[in-house]
This record gives C-alpha cells, structure tokens and sequence, in this order.
C-alpha cells in the first residue's frame, strides 16, 4: 500500500533516486551550459525546475535518462552510475517527455506509438494492450487511436506522447515542458493524472515557466541559472524572493503578486494558490462569509476554470 | 477604419487520408472581421481548428495543404484564392506553431536576414532591420550561433524576429509564448506592443496563456469545432467562467479568485490584473 509523501519531504541519501554530483556539460566545442550542478532528487518527490530560457535545464534532465552523458562528474540512477549503461536500460526507470511532439513520435499511428514503449520493456501482448487502451482512454485519445500522429494538432500530439509515457508508467517521470499546447482541459487531466502516480510513489520531476503551476504543485522547486543551481526549496520559500525571481528571469505567480502587494492591509504575502489566498482573505476582511460555501478543499490548479 | 482581414462563409477541409476517408470540415463557417490595428486573440481546445485558420489567413492552406475551402478570405487587401503565399508574404507574416522547428539557415543572423533577401530588399537595409530584430530579441549575443544549438525559447526569439523584420501589415502568430521564459514573454509582447503604437500593425494570435489575452488583446474570439462559439472583449468573456471551461479555455488566475471570492462572499468583483484586484480588494482590508 502507497502512502501520500509529505509535501516538503526531504530524501535521505539511501532514497535517492537522481543525483548529479558535480554535472558538467558542454555541447561540442562550446562553453559549458551544465556548471557543476549538484542536485539530489528523492524517491517520490514531485520537483519542479524553473529557470531562464538557456539556463540549462533541457540539458540537465537529459542526463537522466542518458540521452545525454557528463562531460565531467556524474550521474546516478537509483544509486547507480549512468556511465556504461544504455538508454534503453535507464529507460525502464527513467520516462522521458520531450519538450516538442517530434521529438519522439515516429510510429504510422497513434495506437502503435503507445505500443512500442510498452513492447520495447518485454511485456506480454495481454497487458501491452491493456495498458494502451488505458492511456488512450485517459488522454482522449481513442477516436484517433488508428490516425497517423503527424496529420493531428499540436494539442492532440502533446497528448499521444504523455499517453505514450502513461503506458510505460516507469517509477520516474522526467517532463520538459509538458504544459505546451495543451488547452485547459488537457492541463487539468495531465495534472490529475501526475497528482495521481505522485501519491502512488512515483518519482516527478518538470521543467515549466508556468509559475501558476509550479506553485500549486511543486513539493520543491528548483531554480537553474546560467547552468547552475541557484535556488532549492519549498515553493513558499523560492517565490518570495524577489531579486531571485528577477536574476533568474522568473515572476511569481499573480496571486503571490496580489498578496504581497496587500501585506500592508495585513496580508501575509505567502499565497501560492487561489484556495489559499481566499482562506486568508476571507479572514482578515469586514464582509462576512456566505455560510456553507467555505473552502473547497484540495484540487489546486493553476489553469483549471472554477467550476 | 478598414478591414485588416475579411472571412465571410470559411469551411475548410484538409485532403482525406485515402480516397474513401471522410474529410471533416475543420473550419466549419466563420464569418470575421479584424479591424486594421486590432489584436485578435483566438483562443479553443486543442483540435478547435485554431492553427488551421492561421494557416487559411497567411494563405498556406489550401495553397501548400490541399484540401477543400468554400467562402473567401481577403487579407490586407488581397483575396488569398487569387494570391499564392509568396506573394501574400510581402504584407502577411505568420510565426508558426513550432516555429523552432523549422530555422535552417547557418547562423542566427542568416536566419533573421533570409526573409528580408527574399523580399529583394537593399543590402543596407535588410543590415538595418536585421540589427533592430537582434537587438529587440537579446539576441546579438548568439547572432553567430546556429540556431539549432540554442534553447527553445531562444530559438522562438530568433523565429519571432525573423518574422517581424519583415514588417508585416498584417501578423499572424500561432502560440508565440509556447516554451518562453516570463522574461521572454513580456519582451515579446512588449515589442507586439511598440508595433502596434502607430496602429498600422494588425495581429492575430492562438494563445493558451489567458494572462497574455486579458492583458494585451483587444478582443476574444473562441473557437470550437471550427465555429465561433464565443466573441467579446477578453474581460466579458472570461467571467463566463463555466461556459470557457467547456470549451477548453484557460482562465486568467484573477478571475478564479474574484470567482471563488464572489461565490464565498456573495461580493461581484470583476478584476482581470493584480493592479485592479489590490484597489477592489483592499478597500475591504484594515
């Protein structure tokens, strides 16, 4: 039985499941983008990476699956080197979503796309379609199941790859930039769905600039800067410095910018969500709450309409 | 005022898969107007047909798509049945989707020159606008770089450029702040903002982001199924909360809160910013 991690959860070493001690990289002949990057990710934490377009975040998380390998230092997966071990075996632990659709889709159709992570882990054909009829169904994705991916909208696309990575439901999910054209509905199911394998166990770790929803989701957030790691923490902490977010080329989500802006009203200015700002609004203001229509609590979502 | 852009009666169908294959009309009746100067927002789910209409205005589709288009579309002037791309390039710019995708030229430099060549514009003055692009976009650090080296929001920077030198009359912009940095994304929107000062420039732009929309259009059109499902300014739209969220669209996280405030207090607030959301709020805080 799977039990819900803490929030702030803090691995031990001997739950360490990523680690990139001293991470160097560098493409060709070029200056180094990864400089020195110590960063150590615990089994079942949900981390988010932040940072400036050219900070060296694409370029980090490919290291875990070992689409890239270090130029100096090293990489472990699950405690082990990556060095020497093939894609194909860091596959089986590591799942990785490439930040444009073609960067990885390449079967005549949708249906066989989610099939061949599936086939490629050894499966029998029982469960390799089962699984396939699950994640077409979760992502929508049935009425185009025999479509070719490249005739779909970038939208759809998007959702054969996460569908693709649900159906070889590896312990560790690598994600860049995940959110890209998916409409409000597609976020709330990608969420819903990465809520979901979080408290079963499972190892998230994203790259976004969506700050909305670093904030609402992110046990820990990690910012890169200029191929280092400048900042490491709970969201509350990483989105109340102000000349961070500024360095790093960030903002704070709007309803973090309205509660510090209201700090002299007595705000606290530590909102990261909606649900929480209204919570401390409501009881801080003159008007009085309706009865029965408190909090909601729970579903946080950055994009997701109020219903 | 003129008409930037003039659809009356569109239906648009991509060429079937095989000859039996169904082939739906993905657009599926539109009639619009944009006003020359206008910022037009196109916001819908993902199969809505949103990066299909881009393609009709800039007259890809059905030039380089094929397919099936009934009704007509004038564009800056020109009637994209009777003009080919190449032509309607001259006065219509569009930034692709995965624009990032498609940069081929040598350096970044090359690639923010190449449209201006084609053009057959003066040597002098494709340098000019060249360097203006480079320096708008921070982007006179990599000009010698090949563009497939850089990141994804560098390279859309360099997509963007490459589009704007051109000078369209006419911008169409298909998701431009995918996979941008917040500091990239208030660099491109500023510099939509400065084109549109002389209001000569007119833009259309697919956008997930509602805080973009609700900061920086002038109007909301939604799209579903390829029809218009809803039309208006971004602030009486996206307070039709419930409607939006059937039709798959985004909400700024201003409006969830005046939403969420207005359902718990029984209050009508209306904001869209955290400027307009302070004044309305504080006035009920010590």
């Amino acid at each position: 039985m799977w039990v819900k991690r803490a929030k702030h959860w803090r691995c031990t070493l001997a739950d360490a499941i990523l680690q990139a001690v001293d991470l160097w990289f560098w493409y060709g002949e070029g200056t180094p983008v990864v400089r020195g990057v110590n960063l150590t990710i615990g089994r079942g934490e949900f981390v988010v990476l932040v940072g400036a377009n050219g900070s060296g975040k694409t370029t980090l998380i490919k290291h875990f699956n070992g689409l890239l390998r270090p130029r100096r230092g090293q990489v472990r997966v699950a405690g082990q080197d990556t060095a020497g071990r093939s894609m194909g075996e860091l596959a089986r632990q590591v799942g990785y979503l490439f930040q444009r659709p073609e960067q990885q889709i390449f079967s005549p159709t949708v249906q066989q796309e989610l099939a061949f992570g599936p086939r490629n882990l050894g499966l029998p054909p029982a469960e390799i379609k089962a699984r396939v009829e699950a994640a077409l169904t979760r992502f929508r994705l049935t009425a185009v199941a025999g479509q070719p991916p490249a005739i779909l909208s970038y939208g759809l696309r998007r959702r054969v790859t996460l569908a693709s990575l649900a159906a070889m439901d590896p312990p560790v999910l690598v994600l860049d930039e995940p959110t890209v054209g998916l409409d409000a509905r597609g976020l709330e199911e990608t969420f819903g769905w990465l809520a979901g394998l979080h408290i079963q166990g499972r190892t998230i770790v994203l790259v976004t600039h969506d700050m909305t929803l670093a904030a609402a989701h992110a046990g820990r957030v990690v910012v890169l800067g200029q191929g280092q790691v400048i900042s490491d923490g709970p969201p509350a902490q990483v989105f109340r410095q102000n000349d961070l977010l500024a360095r790093a080329a960030l903002t704070m989500p709007p309803v973090t910018a309205l509660a510090q802006a209201l700090r002299s009203h007595g705000m606290s200015g530590d909102s990261l969500t909606v649900e929480a700002f209204c919570d401390e609004y409501i009881a801080l203001t003159e008007i009085t709450e309706i009865p029965g229509r408190g909090p909601a609590r729970g579903m946080e979502r950055g994009h997701e309409p109020a219903l | 005022m003129t008409d930037a852009i003039l659809l009356e009666g569109l239906r648009f169908a991509y060429p079937p898969l095989a000859p039996d294959a169904p082939a739906p009309w993905i657009i599926d009746g539109l009639d619009l107007r944009v006003r020359a100067g206008e910022w037009l927002a196109v916001m819908g789910a993902s199969d809505a047909g949103k990066t299909t209409l881009c393609l009709l205005m800039a007259g890809l589709a059905p030039h380089l798509t094929g397919g099936q288009m009934e009704g007509r579309i004038v564009v800056a002037g020109r009637d994209t049945r009777d003009h080919t791309p190449q032509i309607l390039a001259g006065a219509v710019g569009l930034l692709f989707q995965e624009a990032e995708a498609q940069l081929f030229n040598p350096t970044v430099e090359a690639e923010v020159a190449w449209g201006l060549e084609n053009l057959g514009l003066p040597v002098a003055e494709i340098r000019a606008r060249a360097e203006e692009m480079l320096a708008l976009f921070r982007l006179e650090q990599v000009r010698q770089r090949a563009p497939a080296e850089l990141s994804g929001g560098e390279q859309k920077r360099v997509a963007l450029a490459s589009v704007l030198a051109m000078r369209p009359q006419v911008l169409i912009l298909d998701e431009p702040m995918g996979g941008l940095d917040p500091a990239g994304r208030s660099e491109v929107l500023a510099a939509l903002s400065d084109l549109r000062q002389d209001g000569s420039t007119t833009i259309v732009m697919t956008e997930s982001d509602p805080e973009a929309v609700a900061a920086f259009a002038d109007r909301l059109l939604v799209l579903d199924e390829g029809q218009v499902a809803m039309e208006g300014s971004p602030r009486d739209l996206f307070y039709q909360t419930e409607r939006l969220a059937g039709l798959g669209v985004a909400i700024p996280q201003m409006v969830r809160l005046a939403d969420l405030l207005n359902r718990r207090l029984g209050t009508a607030f209306c904001f869209l910013n955290v400027g307009q959301a302070g004044e309305a709020l504080a006035v009920h805080l010590g």
